[in-house]
C-alpha cells in the first residue's frame, strides 16, 4: 500500500510552498494537515514527531522528514529531479540556493512592520534584478536551451519559476529586462504538472495575509517583527 | 597547476570552516586565497567568478562552485560520506540542516551589537541544549553505534563534532548532560584525518576575532 505523502504546516506558503510545488511539478499527490492552534503544535512536540521542534514537517516514506532542504533534496533525487551525476546535482544544488535565498527575503516580508516592509520590497527587487536573475539569464542565454541544467526539466527549474512569480507578485513589470527569463517562465509554466498547479483549486498557497501571519505568531509564540538586514 | 580544490574566502571560518573540515576529513588537499580588501572582492565579481557574487568559492574538478550546501553536499558525494543511498542521504541532510542552523546562530555572533552578545549566547546555549543536542543524544543512544548514520563515517559526524567543538569554545561545560556527545566527541577527534585537522599548523581557523569582523566589514562595505 503506497500513502501520498503528507504535509504538517500552516495553511500558507512559508517553507512548505517549495515542497508543494517540486510535489506537484513531478506529479505526486499530496495531503496536507494545517497547523491552526498551539494545542496542535505542542502535540507534535510531545508525540515526538518533529524532530527539531520544527515544521515543515512531511511523512513519507516510513519517514518523518524536517528541514526543507532535505525533503526537496530527497523528493527531487526519488523523482530524478536532481540531475544525472553529481556534477549536474551541483549545478542544480547551486541554483537553487540562490533562488531559495531570494525567496527567503520574500518569505520574511510578512513578518516587517508596515515601514520596514516598503524597505524589504526594495531589496526584494534589487536583489532579484542585480544579482539573481542576471546570473539565471546568462545561464539559459549561454547553453540556448530550455531547462537550467543538463538540458533536462529538473528541481531548479522548477524553484526558479516559483521564484520568479513570487517577485513579480511584489513588481510585476520585474522580468522587463529578462527576455531569456521571459521566455522561460513562459515555457516552465505550460508543463502539464505546473500547468496544473498554476490553476484555482490546486494545492498552491496565496500570497500571505495578516490571517496567516496572525496564525503563525499564534502557533509559534512569535510576537516580534523582523527587522531588515 | 596542482588539482587541488582551492578555496577562495576571508582568513577566517565563517561559511568556510564546515568546507575545510569536510576536505580536511576525506583526506583532501586543498589550496586557499584570503580576501583581505575591497577590492580584490571586486575584481572577483567583475571577472565573473561568483555567481551570486558571493563567497565561499570553491574551485573544484573544472568547477567555480558557489553556495555552502551545495559545495558540501558535491564533497559528500564525491568522497562517499553521503550514505549509500537516497534514504540515508535524506537522514543525513536532515541532520546536517539542523546542526546548520545551530552554527548559522554562532557564525552570527561576532557581528552582534554589544548589548545583544550576552542573549545571543544564552539563545545558543538553550538552542544547543535544548534543541539540538538532545536529539544527536539520541540518535547515538538508540543505534548505539559510532556513527551518526548507517554505521559508517559521514558528512552528518563531521558536521556535528565541528558543532560540538565550536559550541564547547563558547560554552566549556556544554556536553555535560551528555554522556554520548562525549564519547561521540573523542571517538571522532581521534579519527586520523580529524586528529591532523586538530592539530596546530592545520587549515583549521581559529574563532573569529575583532580582526576578522573588521575585515568581513571592510571587504564586504557597499
Amino acid at each position: 500500500m503506497s500513502r501520498k505523502p503528507k504535509l504538517y504546516y500552516f495553511n500558507g506558503r512559508g517553507k512548505m510552498e517549495s515542497i508543494r510545488w517540486l510535489l506537484a511539478a513531478a506529479g505526486v499527490e499530496f495531503e496536507e494537515e494545517f497547523l491552526e492552534t498551539r494545542e496542535q503544535y505542542e502535540k507534535f512536540l510531545q508525540d515526538g514527531s518533529l524532530l527539531f521542534q520544527q515544521v515543515p514537517m512531511v511523512e513519507m516514506d516510513g519517514m518523518r522528514m524536517v528541514q526543507t532542504r532535505a525533503i526537496l533534496s530527497y523528493i527531487a533525487g526519488k523523482y530524478n529531479l536532481h540531475g544525472k551525476d553529481l556534477k549536474e546535482r551541483a549545478l542544480i544544488d547551486m541554483y537553487v540556493g540562490g533562488t531559495d535565498d531570494l525567496m527567503g527575503f520574500i518569505m520574511m516580508f510578512p513578518f516587517f512592520s508596515a515601514e520596514d516592509k516598503e524597505k524589504q520590497r526594495a531589496i526584494i527587487v534589487q536583489k532579484a534584478t542585480s544579482r539573481y536573475f542576471p546570473a539565471y539569464e546568462k545561464v539559459l542565454k549561454d547553453h540556448g536551451q530550455d531547462f537550467l541544467v543538463g538540458n533536462n526539466f529538473s528541481w531548479a527549474d522548477v524553484h526558479l519559476l516559483e521564484a520568479i512569480l513570487m517577485v513579480e507578485e511584489k513588481k510585476s513589470d520585474v522580468l522587463s529586462g529578462f527576455p531569456q527569463l521571459q521566455a522561460f517562465k513562459a515555457r516552465i509554466s505550460t508543463i502539464p504538472t505546473i500547468k496544473k498547479f498554476l490553476e484555482p483549486g490546486s494545492q498552491r498557497k496565496p500570497v500571505p495575509d495578516d490571517k496567516y501571519v496572525e496564525t503563525v505568531r499564534r502557533v509559534l509564540r512569535m510576537y516580534y517583527d523582523l527587522k531588515v538586514n | 597547476m596542482s588539482g587541488k580544490p582551492r578555496l577562495t574566502y576571508l582568513n577566517g571560518r565563517g561559511r568556510m570552516e564546515s568546507i575545510r573540515w569536510l576536505l580536511a576529513a576525506a583526506g583532501v588537499e586543498f589550496e586557499e586565497v584570503f580576501l583581505q580588501t575591497k577590492e580584490q572582492y571586486d575584481k572577483l565579481i567583475k571577472d565573473g567568478l561568483l555567481l551570486f557574487q558571493q563567497v565561499p568559492l570553491v574551485e573544484i574538478d573544472g568547477m567555480k562552485m558557489v553556495q555552502t550546501r551545495a559545495i558540501l553536499s558535491y564533497i559528500a558525494g564525491k568522497y562517499n560520506l553521503h550514505g549509500k543511498d537516497l534514504k540515508e542521504r535524506a537522514l543525513i541532510d536532515m541532520y546536517v540542516e539542523g546542526i546548520a542552523d545551530l552554527m548559522q546562530m554562532i557564525l552570527m555572533f561576532p557581528f552582534s551589537p554589544p548589548d545583544a552578545k550576552e542573549k545571543n549566547l544564552d539563545s545558543i546555549k538553550d538552542r544547543a541544549t535544548n534543541r539540538y543536542f538532545p536529539v544527536f543524544e539520541k540518535v547515538l543512544k538508540q543505534h548505539g553505534q559510532d556513527f551518526l548514520v548507517g554505521n559508517k563515517f559521514s558528512w552528518a559526524d563531521v558536521q556535528l563534532i565541528e558543532a560540538i567543538l565550536a559550541v564547547e569554545e563558547k560554552i566549556p561545560t556544554v556536553l555535560s548532560g551528555f554522556p554520548q556527545l562525549q564519547a561521540f566527541k573523542t571517538k571522532m577527534s581521534n579519527m586520523p584525518t580529524i586528529k591532523k585537522f586538530l592539530q596546530p599548523g592545520s587549515p583549521r581557523k581559529p574563532p573569529p576575532d575583532d580582526h576578522y569582523v573588521e575585515t568581513v566589514m571592510k571587504v564586504f562595505k557597499r
